[in-house]
Order: C-alpha cells, then sequence, then structure tokens
C-alpha cells in the first residue's frame, strides 16, 4: 500500500510540475500577478508530494519490504537500519528519486524564500525548474519505477552491495546530489534572465548564494568520495581519474569558475554574458555526468547499446535542456548590455585568469573522459585517456592558476598594482622558497618536481594569511586595533581567505603523499616483522569475527616504533557477505598527526602466508582537512550574504522600477 | 552522477571477488632499480579487462600476467619504450592509459592548449571591440569642430 501511495504521489508530483511549468509562464507574458504567483504554490505543493513518494520509498526500505523489486535487490533485513535506510540511494531508481528530491527542495526553497526577488523573474526561473523536475519524474516514472512489486514477495532480500556498505558512502551521494543539482537554481535563473533579456548586477547577488551553497556540498562530496576510496579500495589512492569521478569534478570545475565571475558580475557589472554561460554550463556539465553514471555508456559503448532504454531518455533530456539552453543563449545573450571597463592588471582581470583557466581546465576533463568513447562509436578504435594523462595536462593548467591565486586578492578593482601586490606577497613567496629548499636538503629520492609543489602549496596558504594581515594591518598596528578591524572585516573577505587556503592545504597533502609516500609488499606468517617508515609490524595472527551480515578474517599486527616502544594494534580485515558471496577489504589505519599507517591483507594462501601491503601516507589527511578548510570558507561568506539582505531589498526596488518602465 | 559509490561499485564490485591483492611479494623483482622501472611503467598500463585501472592497482589475474611481462622484459635488458612497443604490438594502443601523440589523438592532447589560446583570442577581440565600441566618446575632434572650439576659446575673455 505504501509502495502504491508513494508511487501515485509521484505521479501527481508530475502533474504539478506540469503545471508549474507552464501557468506561470503564461501569467508571465500576461503580466497575470494571480497566475505568476501560481509558481511558488505549486513548487511547495510539489515538494510536498515528491517528499512524499520519497519518504514511501524509505518506508519500504526501513521495513524491509521485499514484495517491492527495488528493496529486494538492493537490501536486506540483517542490514543495520542506517544502511537500510541509505540503501535508498544505493541503486539507480532510489538515486534518481534522491536527485528529484533534491531538486523539489531547492525549488520550495526558492519559493519560499525568493520573497526578495522580482516575481517576474522568480516566476520564470520556478518555470524552468519545474521543467526539468517534470523530464526526470517522467524519466522515473517510464523508465525507472523503483515501486514496482513482485508478485511473489519473497522472504529475504538480496542486499546492498558490500562495496556500499560503508559510512562514508551513506552520506557522499546526498552531498553530491546537493551540488549537482544546487547548480541547476543558477541554470534557471539564467535561463529567466535570457527569457526576460534583462540582467544585472542584482542577478548575481541573487544567484551567488545558490551557487556558493551547490559548490559547499559539492566540495564535501567529492571528498568524502575520495576519503572512501582512500580507505575502502584497499590501496590506499585518493583519486583516480575515473570517469564517475570526472564527472562530479567537472561541475566543480565549472561552480568553481562561475562563483569567481559572479562576484565580478556583482560588484562591477561585467562578464555578465560569460557568467550566464558558466550557469548554464555547470548545470549542463552536471546533466552530462548523470548521463555518464546512468545510461551505462561508461561501461562499455555497447553495454549502453544494448539496453539503450535509459540512457535514450536522458540523452534526450540532456539535448533538450543543453542544445535548448545554448540556443536561447545564442539568441538572446546579445541583448545584454555589457558592464564596466577593466585593465588587464586589475581583481577583474585576476578572476578572468582564473576563469581562463579553470574552463581550460574543465575542458580538459570533460574531452579527457568522452573522447574514447566518441573515438569508438565514431572510428570503432579503442584508447585509454587514464590518470597519466590528466596529471600530464591538469597540472600545467593548475600550477599557473595556484600561483596567480593569493594575487588575486591583493589587486584593486579596475586598475591594480602588480608590483604592490608582488612586494606585499614577498613574505609568502620567502616562506615557499623555505620550503623549497628545505624539502630538497630532506628528500631522498622523491621526484625533482616535489619541493617545488610543496613550494606552491606553501606560497598558496601564505597568501592567504598575508591577505588577512594586509585587511587586517596585523603588526603594523597594534593588537587591539587590528582584531577589531578583524571582526569588522566582511565575512566574504574571510570566507574567501579560507577557501583558499584550503586549496593551498589539499595540495599540500596531494605533494607530499605522491612523492614521499612509501609501501611494502609482503607475505607474512605469525611472528613475522614488517618494516617501514620508522615502523615495525609484528604479524600475530588471524581471528574470525562475526558481524551483522558479514563474516571478518582479522590480521592482527602490533606497531612498534623502530626504537621498540608499542605504539598500537592494526587489525585489516577480509569481509566475506555470504549474501552476494562477495569479500571487501577492510583496511586498518593509524593516524599520527597529519599522517596514516595504511595496511590492508588479502586472503591466506595454502602455505598459511597471509599477503599485506603497508603503506606509510605523509600528510594525507591534509588532502580531505583542506577540503573541510574549503567548505568553511563557503559557509563563512554564505553567512555575510545572509547579514546584508539590505542590499538585494534596494536592487529590488530600483529592478521593479525598470520592469514597469 | 551517481554518486563516486555506485559509479566505483561498478568498478570494483569485479576486482572484489579476485583473491589476490594488485602487486604481489612473489612478483618482485630483487633488482630495486628494475623493481622501480617496473612499477612506473605499470602505472602507465590498463589492465585490459577492468574498467579504467592499471596493472599496478588492479587485482585480475590479467593484470597479473602483464607485471610479469613487464618484469621479464625489463629483466631481458629491454628499454622502457621497448617494453611499451612490445605491449602495444601484442595488445594494441588500449593498453596505454596515456595515448600516443598521433592524429587519432590530436584532439585530446589539443583541447587544453587549444582550450587556452581560444580564451586568450577571445579576450583580446572582445576587449579590443568593447575599446573601439567605447571609442566615439574619445575620439579626436573632427577638423571643424576643433575650428570652433578654438572660435570659442578665442572668444573667451
Amino acid at each position: 500500500m505504501i509502495a502504491e501511495l508513494g508511487h501515485y504521489a509521484l505521479v501527481l508530483a508530475l502533474g504539478l510540475a506540469l503545471v508549474q511549468g507552464s501557468m506561470p509562464l503564461v501569467g508571465a507574458r500576461g503580466n497575470d500577478t494571480a497566475l505568476m504567483t501560481m509558481a511558488s504554490a505549486t513548487a511547495l505543493a510539489q515538494f510536498v508530494f515528491v517528499a512524499a513518494a520519497f519518504t514511501a520509498l524509505g518506508a519500504c526500505y526501513v521495513t524491509s519490504d521485499f514484495s517491492v523489486l527495488n528493496v529486494y535487490e538492493n537490501s536486506n533485513s540483517a542490514m543495520p537500519l542506517l544502511y537500510r535506510l541509505t540503501s535508498i540511494w544505493g541503486n539507480h531508481e532510489g538515486s534518481m528519486m534522491l536527485w528529484i528530491f533534491i531538486l523539489a527542495l531547492f525549488g520550495a526553497l526558492v519559493a519560499a524564500f525568493g520573497n526578495n526577488l522580482p516575481l517576474r523573474l522568480k516566476t520564470n526561473a520556478l518555470a524552468v525548474q519545474a521543467w526539468i523536475a517534470a523530464a526526470f519524474e517522467l524519466f522515473i516514472l517510464l523508465t525507472s519505477n523503483p515501486f514496482l512489486r513482485i508478485t511473489d514477495a519473497p522472504f529475504e532480500g538480496r542486499d546492498l552491495n558490500p562495496i556500499l556498505q560503508d559510512p562514508g558512502l551513506a552520506f557522499h551521494p546526498p552531498f553530491l546530489y546537493l551540488g549537482y543539482v544546487g547548480f541547476s537554481i543558477a541554470f534557471s535563473f539564467a535561463i529567466a534572465a535570457l527569457l526576460e533579456g534583462r540582467i544585472d548586477a542584482a542577478w548575481a547577488r541573487w544567484v551567488r548564494p545558490w551557487v556558493l551553497g551547490a559548490w559547499m556540498c559539492l566540495t564535501l562530496g567529492i571528498a568524502g568520495g575520495s576519503f572512501w576510496a582512500y580507505y575502502e579500495l584497499g590501496w590506499g589512492g585518493f583519486w583516480f581519474w575515473d570517469p564517475v569521478e570526472n564527472a562530479s569534478l567537472m561541475p566543480w570545475l565549472a561552480g568553481t569558475a562561475l562563483l569567481h565571475s559572479a562576484v565580478v558580475m556583482e560588484k562591477r557589472g561585467a562578464l555578465k554574458v560569460w557568467t550566464i554561460l558558466l550557469a548554464i554550463v555547470a548545470f549542463s556539465l552536471s546533466l552530462i555526468g548523470t548521463f555518464l553514471v546512468r545510461s551505462g555508456v561508461l561501461t562499455s559503448v555497447h553495454a549502453f547499446a544494448t539496453d539503450p532504454r535509459r540512457g535514450i531518455f536522458i540523452l534526450a533530456i540532456l539535448v533538450v535542456f543543453i542544445g535548448g539552453a545554448l540556443s536561447l543563449y545564442a539568441w538572446r545573450a546579445p541583448l545584454l548590455k555589457q558592464g564596466g571597463l577593466f585593465a588587464p592588471i586589475s581583481r577583474e582581470g585576476a578572476l578572468v585568469f582564473n576563469n581562463l583557466l579553470l574552463t581550460a581546465a574543465c575542458a580538459t576533463v570533460f574531452v579527457g573522459t568522452l573522447y574514447p568513447l566518441a573515438l569508438e562509436a565514431l572510428t570503432g578504435e579503442k584508447i585509454s585517456v587514464g590518470p597519466p594523462f590528466f596529471n600530464a595536462t591538469f597540472a600545467p593548467l593548475f600550477v599557473p592558476l595556484l600561483l596567480a591565486m593569493p594575487f588575486g586578492p591583493l589587486l584593486g578593482w579596475k586598475r591594480g598594482d602588480l608590483l604592490a601586490a608582488g612586494q606585499r606577497l614577498a613574505v609568502a613567496a620567502i616562506l615557499a622558497a623555505i620550503a623549497v629548499a628545505a624539502a630538497f636538503a630532506l628528500q631522498r629520492g622523491g621526484p625533482v618536481l616535489a619541493p617545488f609543489g610543496l613550494g606552491v602549496a606553501i606560497f598558496v596558504m601564505a597568501g592567504a594569511l598575508v591577505d588577512i594581515a594586509e585587511r587586517t594591518l596585523v603588526l603594523r598596528i597594534p593588537l587591539g586595533a587590528a582584531l577589531r578591524r578583524a571582526v569588522g572585516l566582511p565575512r566574504s573577505a574571510w570566507g574567501a581567505a579560507f577557501a583558499h587556503f584550503g586549496m593551498g592545504v589539499t595540495l599540500f597533502g596531494i605533494v607530499a603523499v605522491t612523492a614521499w609516500g612509501s609501501e611494502r609488499i609482503a607475505a607474512v606468517k605469525p611472528g613475522d616483522t614488517v618494516e617501514l617508515a620508522h615502523y615495525r609490524l609484528t604479524f600475530d595472527g588471524i581471528l574470525k569475527r562475526a558481524g551483522a551480515n558479514y563474516q571478518d578474517s582479522v590480521g592482527h599486527f602490533s606497531v612498534r616504533r623502530s626504537g621498540g616502544d608499542l605504539i598500537g594494534a592494526l587489525e585489516p580485515s577480509r569481509r566475506m557477505f555470504p549474501s552476494r558471496e562477495m569479500a571487501t577489504t577492510e583496511a586498518a589505519l593509524m593516524t599520527r598527526g597529519m599522517s596514516q599507517l595504511y595496511l590492508s591483507i588479502g586472503d591466506a594462501t595454502a602455505q598459511g602466508a597471509v599477503p599485506v601491503r603497508l603503506y606509510f601516507k605523509p600528510q594525507v589527511l591534509m588532502i580531505w582537512l583542506g577540503a573541510l578548510i574549503m567548505f568553511a570558507g563557503g559557509a563563512l561568506s554564505l553567512s555575510d550574504r545572509r547579514l546584508r539582505v539590505g542590499a538585494p531589498r534596494r536592487a529590488k526596488a530600483s529592478a521593479v522600477l525598470q520592469t514597469a518602465k | 552522477m551517481s554518486g563516486l559509490g555506485l559509479l566505483l561499485v561498478l568498478v570494483f564490485s569485479l576486482l572484489a571477488m579476485f583473491p589476490l591483492r594488485a602487486v604481489e611479494s612473489n612478483e618482485m623483482l630483487s633488482d630495486p632499480g628494475l623493481e622501480a622501472r617496473a612499477r612506473n611503467l605499470s602505472r602507465e598500463l590498463r589492465c585490459l579487462v577492468c574498467q579504467n585501472q592499471s596493472i599496478d592497482d588492479s587485482e585480475a589475474p590479467l593484470a597479473h600476467d602483464l607485471r610479469v611481462i613487464v618484469r621479464e622484459r625489463l629483466k631481458a635488458g629491454d628499454t622502457d619504450t621497448q617494453v611499451m612497443d612490445f605491449l602495444v604490438a601484442r595488445y594494441g594502443e588500449f593498453v596505454l592509459l596515456k595515448p600516443r601523440l598521433s592524429w587519432h589523438t590530436l584532439i585530446l592532447w589539443g583541447a587544453p592548449p587549444a582550450t587556452v589560446l581560444l580564451g586568450i583570442v577571445l579576450l583580446i577581440v572582445v576587449s579590443r571591440r568593447r575599446r573601439s565600441g567605447l571609442a566615439p566618446e574619445t575620439v579626436n575632434l573632427t577638423s571643424a569642430e576643433e575650428d570652433r572650439l578654438a572660435e570659442l576659446l578665442r572668444d573667451q575673455p
């Protein structure tokens, strides 16, 4: 019954989306306020019904209703409640439900909190949002219905893929989706502005908080996925340039560019046409990511051809929305008025440089991800594009970007003084140079480029500190006065400094672990000792341990410093899930400061030897700590915007006047 | 877009069934120099039956075979290029994770520099056009206007 209610609620939500996507537009054309206000009401109602459908699916999972095909295939009554809940989005149908749930949530948020928006802009944006919702609700109902029943309900479910039964994976998809789908707001506002043929700096002020929120969630989602892959997949890699990772990185790069160009638009009224394009591109890349992962085209072009129903449907959504948006853009963008002029060396110029390199990086990932697919489809030729390609092309684009990063905030608007900025950054450059020299002196046999990478990371971090020091005049005026200035500093300035600092922290971790990480591969018997980077591990033996729905073979290792004192134990395991006859590797980690010892084991051989892989990962935690700092920076910036409600209000008043004219 | 999770799941669920780990201790060469070269080469070679994994990371039996081949060739005295050539001749270019620059990978390798160049050209064109678009406000006076200005100035007391 609950499944049928959910199904019915979803059909009603589709109906509401169709109303939301049509009637308010008619109202906007005819200046009918009553019809226009329908947009908010239907957006809220649509959210209620999508939420009901999502809750119904959740209820089926929590109660382990195996008469529902989707629950039977992806859940099991022995699973802990947490995983029964998170397995809702651990499969295709359920993850699409999460997608539209978040989409409807954003629509409802705009409807509820967008009271400071001009009515016409809000109406058009919500209508565009409804088109996207309708397309995906139709997709779920026609090709991916999670509410289908099985006539003879089985007694037990087939279990969630064991590799997904992990807290890291439980929370990473919702954040990723909040990011992807969050960009739909920027997209809808961009289309609404193009439909009106009018756009001003206030548009950027309304859209930026949404972009910032989406960017924060996407940052956290990508970092979470990377951390999960690090500890769950058993060999301690943190980024694989896998097409699915690339699918999330592309919107992040475009979104980061959008975040920065929107600053220029808001503060100086320039880059309008470009910002609108980025808003369209960021969400288009989210849609392309959906297509890549959901259509099966990644596994192989042929897998896509054998069951093309879902793929073709998403491809159609892709063509309609991206093609439609870009056509509208080509038609309407020339009508938009250009904004203020600026010299190449200026804050605007630095942000344009940022956008140029981020866009190129995004294009690189895009081409690298899709080129093998396109080549195979067109010529039948198969090539691989993997990590060595991306490392070779991505780094040359990102290094200049990172080097320029500390300069941006120190340059003035309209016309900046590069030399003065360089003088202020001298401290940062000296610190970076010391780091490079120290790294060269200390490293034994690491890559030649690594110390320079470390230098860039230090420069970025120190640059962010210089930015704050320059604004607060700390060290130049009495501490108390500097503190008062620090408190008075706009939170968005703190946010930018935090985010930039976080980027440096992440880079530091990446460089350190890539260049100076070490590993030891061995086969051990009880009593054997493995040594790596100041640590000695003794293998004590294997014991069996039963979990809720799995059986662990746990290896026990005592860890000693090379000096001899015992500092703890590591217990990696092979985890066997009988329901799927699948085993996962549960690595054991020991944190030492920001570094980690990482140990994973394989199945014991006939002779009783256990294969072990032991890694020392120097400063590895900084990779994700940096992402958290970036997230915190975004949050600071976001809290600033709420404090300045007055500004958008004034802009709204003038915009309404202009519309009335 | 489904989440790295699902994604990686597809990729790795297969692997999880193979009991052995990537790069096993019995595969490794005793000469650390040769072994280091072998590891570097393995990171650039694709495990042909896996999705986007190098033979260095993969636990699949085929990856094991390829690792052994790489080490055998190195022991036989091949240079890194010769090892790569040998594997490409045997398995096709699909085995390389970093495709070689040739006519059919031109767009792939050209995309990053082309995007940057295109961006720069676009920026120059746009800023030129905008500057000339604004020019009427700052252009020199025509000769008739100059005369008129001189006249007005002369009239000033």
